[in-house]
């Protein structure tokens, strides 16, 4: 399951649609809105995309996980908008036989995220607004 | 026919807009549209981050290639996460 969204994510429902009987390890990552960058309070972000690509590029980093790792299935869900602090914008579930594979995979495809998806941060500080471009 | 143009983050407030049409007459390479609007918009050209580009949704260099229908566009590195 690969999803734009821009509504709050739900991880639950996540979890449930991709855990299957014959998993024995279920690896949920989250990345959620944090109230300061770079010494800055921040008040709320908003995140924008390149749609299309953006999700090619994350069903990409499932198809490379799922060659790389010994994992069955992977969801991957971000959120779009804006986002108030403590918000999850991104979710990623890996479910394999066992946890190794599934916490390599996991972390695997946050980083790839970071590195590909033409998604893009907009921090709102008291005094303006930055867009963030590439990861620090 | 036309090449369509997205930019987005803040080469879409450099520009002004997120997407625009050219002819697609006079343009061989992605680097030659770029230069186009580098020209319009002179803030393109020396962003502080650098450009990446996309041509139908796959990243490209500046050499690739373009044809007519083409969908082009431009941004700065991603930051989502």
């Amino acid at each position: 399951m690969f999803q734009l969204v821009r509504n709050p994510i739900d991880v639950r429902k996540i979890t449930d649609e991709i855990q299957k009987p014959e998993d024995g390890a279920v690896v949920v990552f989250e990345g959620v809105v944090r109230n300061n960058a770079m010494g800055k309070a921040v008040r709320f972000l908003e995140y924008d995309a390149y749609e299309p690509m953006a999700l090619k590029k994350l069903e990409e980093i499932g198809s490379l996980a799922r060659r790389e790792f010994e994992i069955r299935d992977m969801a991957i869900v971000h959120r779009l908008g804006h986002m108030d602090i403590g918000e999850c914008s991104t979710v990623i579930v890996v479910a394999s036989a066992h946890r190794g594979p599934a916490f390599d995979a996991c972390r695997f495809a946050i980083d790839k995220i970071k590195e590909i998806v033409p998604i893009w941060k907009r921090e709102f500080y008291e005094d303006g607004e930055v867009w963030i471009e590439g990861t620090h | 026919m036309s090449l369509r143009i997205l930019f987005f983050a803040s080469l879409a407030d450099i520009a002004g807009t997120r997407e625009t049409f050219v002819d697609a007459a006079g343009f061989t390479t992605v680097r030659s549209v770029f230069e186009k609007f580098a020209k319009d918009f002179p803030k393109l050209g020396n962003h502080r981050t650098g450009i990446l580009f996309a041509v139908n949704s796959e990243f490209a260099g500046p050499e690739s290639p373009i044809q007519d229908g083409d969908e082009i566009a431009f941004f700065p590195p991603v930051s989502g996460g």
